[in-house]
């Protein structure tokens, strides 16, 4: 710790050459930071709604095709099986297109036991919302994102389903309450959920009426989840509509996976920034170490070892990449929330930056030991005479 | 002042390899930017062009009113007869409207790359598909038989997902269907999926309806009339779209994000191979300080010397540039990737490096060049003569 003094010294001996050298080296690790941190969320689906004690049970073959609602007698009645309740896409917008709305027809007793304790919601409003049947509850972030407020009656359009009454594709809700969610990883998940009757729904839509497009189950030991999605797929075995249950992490994890090989990509990308980044931090290292080496015998002369003047090297390297990539790193995590905007539905954890380090410090070692090696070996006598 | 000018800049290139080490760090890490912002780009190029290539401007897709796309969409058997009966239609010989009406949904298929299920569409067609879609032509294998379950895959479907050679067999809904053929479709987005017969498929599905209507036209000017009848008959409540705007709507969100994020990357990076190129072009101005000193000395003008040193940083990096591009067409042009289309199902597509690409990659590298080197020739340009050939 005694040589630190010397070792900034030498760090600055060149202010502009050091400057540069160091901000190129925090652009890296910002880059770093930003791209590990999409690509872990990528891989590891969010905690709260794909918890370990949940199952998904999806049609087989295909997920767009659906399963008899009549099936979740038998599943609600198999042991281990804490609370089961459906889901049915709605593919529903808010007057255009583009301003999707995840609305989903909910069964508000199964619905809410199997989401127990995650939702916050009045109790009025959830008073509310049972004795009104054109109810709907919307995530407050939503409620935000159109202006909404409790009481507007809510037109959404379905891409899906027309009504039995005109044929139309447009159904129309009461908001009587909104939603949070308490677990705030979850909130970006959730910022476009409504939630609305699935007993209206179920009346009112012209066909596919009975049907769901997947069963949700939470279960009572994590442990069994293996045992119990395979007890459910044999309920419906040889059957005209076939399961496939699966962990819901599992289920999200396949989706995400089609959006292709996102950790090649990243890893490309930051194997290329790398790639460029040694030589550029390679060649500051050798400079600096080829102009000092009159100083560097100097030191020797005073009794230095080859071994500490190797040592001050590498410490040199170390302190140059790890400041920065502290910085950079830094900049990744304070970036998180404007990432989180672009990526809604995925979690960001600051986890994914810690191999930043360990990363620093290889690259400190690489570009670090060739300099650091020659200056170990410096012969005085040549090295004062000029002779490199 | 140009003969001061390529005085001063064949000595200073004289002297390039001497600074071997310093300049290649421009080189590498510009090569690095332009590497990466032609690869990343020629996936959203190759996406674009995947589903462009599907469309064409006499053919049509007619779904139901409100649907967005075909997944979503429902028709009876009177909407067809009514869209078949619309004028504009091409005729077969026996007189019948070119009209395959389809039903689509997807299938899970593993992924050859990950194991994992994927979803791939499977499209029920029309008797009139061979007709409706005459680049469809089958490669290896024979086309299915309507009436039997028997499906035939995509070139590019085949590439990406396992289980489709001819003679496997596919599971859908307690029964069997086997492969019998490969088709292609010059590389547009039906060869991501897999063709069978649309009553059979319905069957299956237990689906009395279609998906949509393709169609056609005589000539791409009749769509307008085409158009007009089926969206005023208030019989029938569908849209009615050109393929090649409904494609050109289908890759638009996907090639936006892949541009945005592409360019995105790439500025990060491009700044810091700016500072990577000041730092060379400094240490290349303080380098030839005496040299440059001299030359003021005996009369060299200012301008000479600033131009010098930026030629020779636009040349460093023009090369930098020339050697990314051309590592990503090496590595990356044809490369077959799929990824979720904009209809919750699979897309085969291949990354294009076109040669707007290139142009974009190396004028990119010469920007940063620009900046690079634009601070240090100022510096070179103004070294105090005096006191630089006093510390030489």
């Amino acid at each position: 710790m005694k040589y630190f003094p010397l070792i900034w010294a030498t760090l600055w001996r060149k202010k502009t050459r050091t400057i540069f050298t160091l901000l190129s080296i925090v652009i890296a690790f910002l880059l770093f930071g930003v791209l590990e941190t999409v690509d872990y969320a990528f891989s590891h689906p969010s905690g709260g709604a794909t918890g370990a004690d949940k199952l998904i049970t999806t049609n087989k073959y295909s997920i767009t095709l659906s399963l008899p609602f009549a099936d979740i007698q038998q599943i609600r009645s198999l042991p281990g099986v804490a609370a089961v309740t459906w889901f049915t896409w709605f593919g529903g917008y808010y007057q255009e297109s583009k301003n999707f709305v995840f609305a989903i027809p909910i069964d508000a007793d199964s619905y809410f036991d199997y989401h127990k304790n995650e939702f916050i919601i009045s109790d009025q409003q959830m008073k509310d919302y049972v004795s009104t049947r054109s109810g709907a509850l919307a995530n407050v972030a939503l409620m935000k994102k159109f202006g909404w407020k409790v009481g507007d009656k809510i037109p959404l359009h379905s891409t899906i389903w027309t009504q039995k009454k005109d044929g139309s594709l447009d159904w129309t809700f009461d908001i009587v309450g909104t939603f949070d969610v308490k677990d705030p990883t979850q909130a970006s998940a959730q910022s476009s959920t409504l939630l609305f009757h699935y007993e209206l729904f179920d009346e009112g839509r012209s066909f596919g009426k009975g049907n769901v497009s997947w069963f949700e189950e939470r279960i009572d030991d994590p442990a069994k989840s293996a045992e119990i999605a395979a007890k459910i797929d044999a309920l419906f075995a040889n059957s005209s509509d076939e399961t496939k249950t699966q962990p819901a992490s599992d289920f999200a994890l396949t989706f995400l996976k089609q959006l292709g090989d996102i950790g090649f990509v990243v890893h490309a990308i930051l194997g290329a920034v790398f790639f460029t980044l040694l030589f550029l931090t390679g060649n500051t290292m050798m400079q600096s170490v080829r102009e000092r080496i009159p100083e560097l015998a100097v030191l020797k002369t005073l009794g230095f070892a080859d071994g500490k003047v190797l040592g001050l090297v590498i410490a040199e390297s170390l302190l140059l990449c790890v400041i920065a990539a502290l910085v950079g790193l830094g900049l990744s995590f304070a970036a998180l929330p404007v990432i989180k905007q672009g990526l809604q539905g995925v979690d960001l954890s600051p986890w994914a930056l810690v191999p930043g380090i360990g990363v620093a410090v290889l690259l400190a070692l690489i570009v670090g030991l060739p300099p650091a090696l020659r200056a170990g070996r410096l012969n005085i006598v040549d090295a004062l005479s000029g002779k490199r | 002042m140009f003969k001061q000018l390529f005085a001063v800049l064949s000595m200073s290139l004289q002297s390039l390899p001497q600074r071997l080490g310093a300049s290649s760090v421009i080189v590498i890490g510009i090569a690095g930017v332009v590497a990466v912002l032609v690869s990343v780009l020629a996936m959203a190029a190759g996406f674009r062009h995947t589903l462009a290539d599907s469309g064409r401007a006499d053919r049509v897709i007619i779904l139901r009113g409100g649907s967005d796309a075909e997944l979503n969409s429902n028709l009876t058997r009177t909407d067809i007869d009514t869209i078949s009966n619309a004028p504009g239609l091409a005729k077969d010989s026996a007189g019948k409207a070119l009209l395959s009406s389809e039903l689509v949904t997807v299938v899970n298929v593993p992924k050859r790359d990950t194991g994992t299920d994927a979803n791939v569409t499977l499209r029920g067609v029309g008797l009139k598909v061979a007709e409706v879609r005459p680049e469809l032509k089958i490669v290896s294998g024979r086309m299915f038989r309507p009436a039997v379950r028997e499906v035939i895959a995509g070139l590019g479907a085949t590439r990406q997902f396992s289980g489709l050679s001819p003679g496997s067999v596919l599971h859908l809904r307690n029964a069997d269907w086997t492969v019998t053929g490969v088709f292609t479709t010059n590389g547009d987005v039906h060869e991501s999926e897999l063709f069978a017969d649309v009553d059979t498929v319905g069957s299956s599905l237990e689906r009395t309806g279609y998906s949509s209507a393709i169609g056609l036209l005589t000539d791409a000017a009749a769509f307008t009339a085409f158009k007009d009848t089926l969206t005023t008959d208030p019989q029938i409540k569908v849209d009615v779209q050109r393929e090649t705007d409904y494609y050109a709507a289908q890759s638009k969100q996907l090639t936006d994000t892949i541009n945005a994020v592409g360019n995105t990357v790439a500025i990060i990076m491009a700044i810091g191979a700016m500072f990577g190129a000041l730092n060379t072009m400094y240490t290349a101005v303080a380098a030839r300080g005496l040299e440059i000193a001299t030359l003021r000395a005996i009369g060299f003008g200012a301008l000479p010397v600033l131009l010098s040193v930026m030629i020779e940083a636009l040349l460093l990096s023009l090369t930098g540039g020339v050697i990314g591009a051309a590592l990503a067409w090496v590595f990356f042009n044809g490369h077959s990737v799929s990824t979720l289309g904009g209809a919750f199902a699979q897309v085969v597509f291949q990354l294009t490096v076109t040669r707007a690409l290139i142009v974009t990659g190396i004028v990119w590298a010469l920007i940063i060049g620009l900046l690079g080197g634009f601070f240090p020739a100022l510096r070179a340009a103004r070294l105090p003569v005096a006191e630089a050939l006093r510390a030489a």
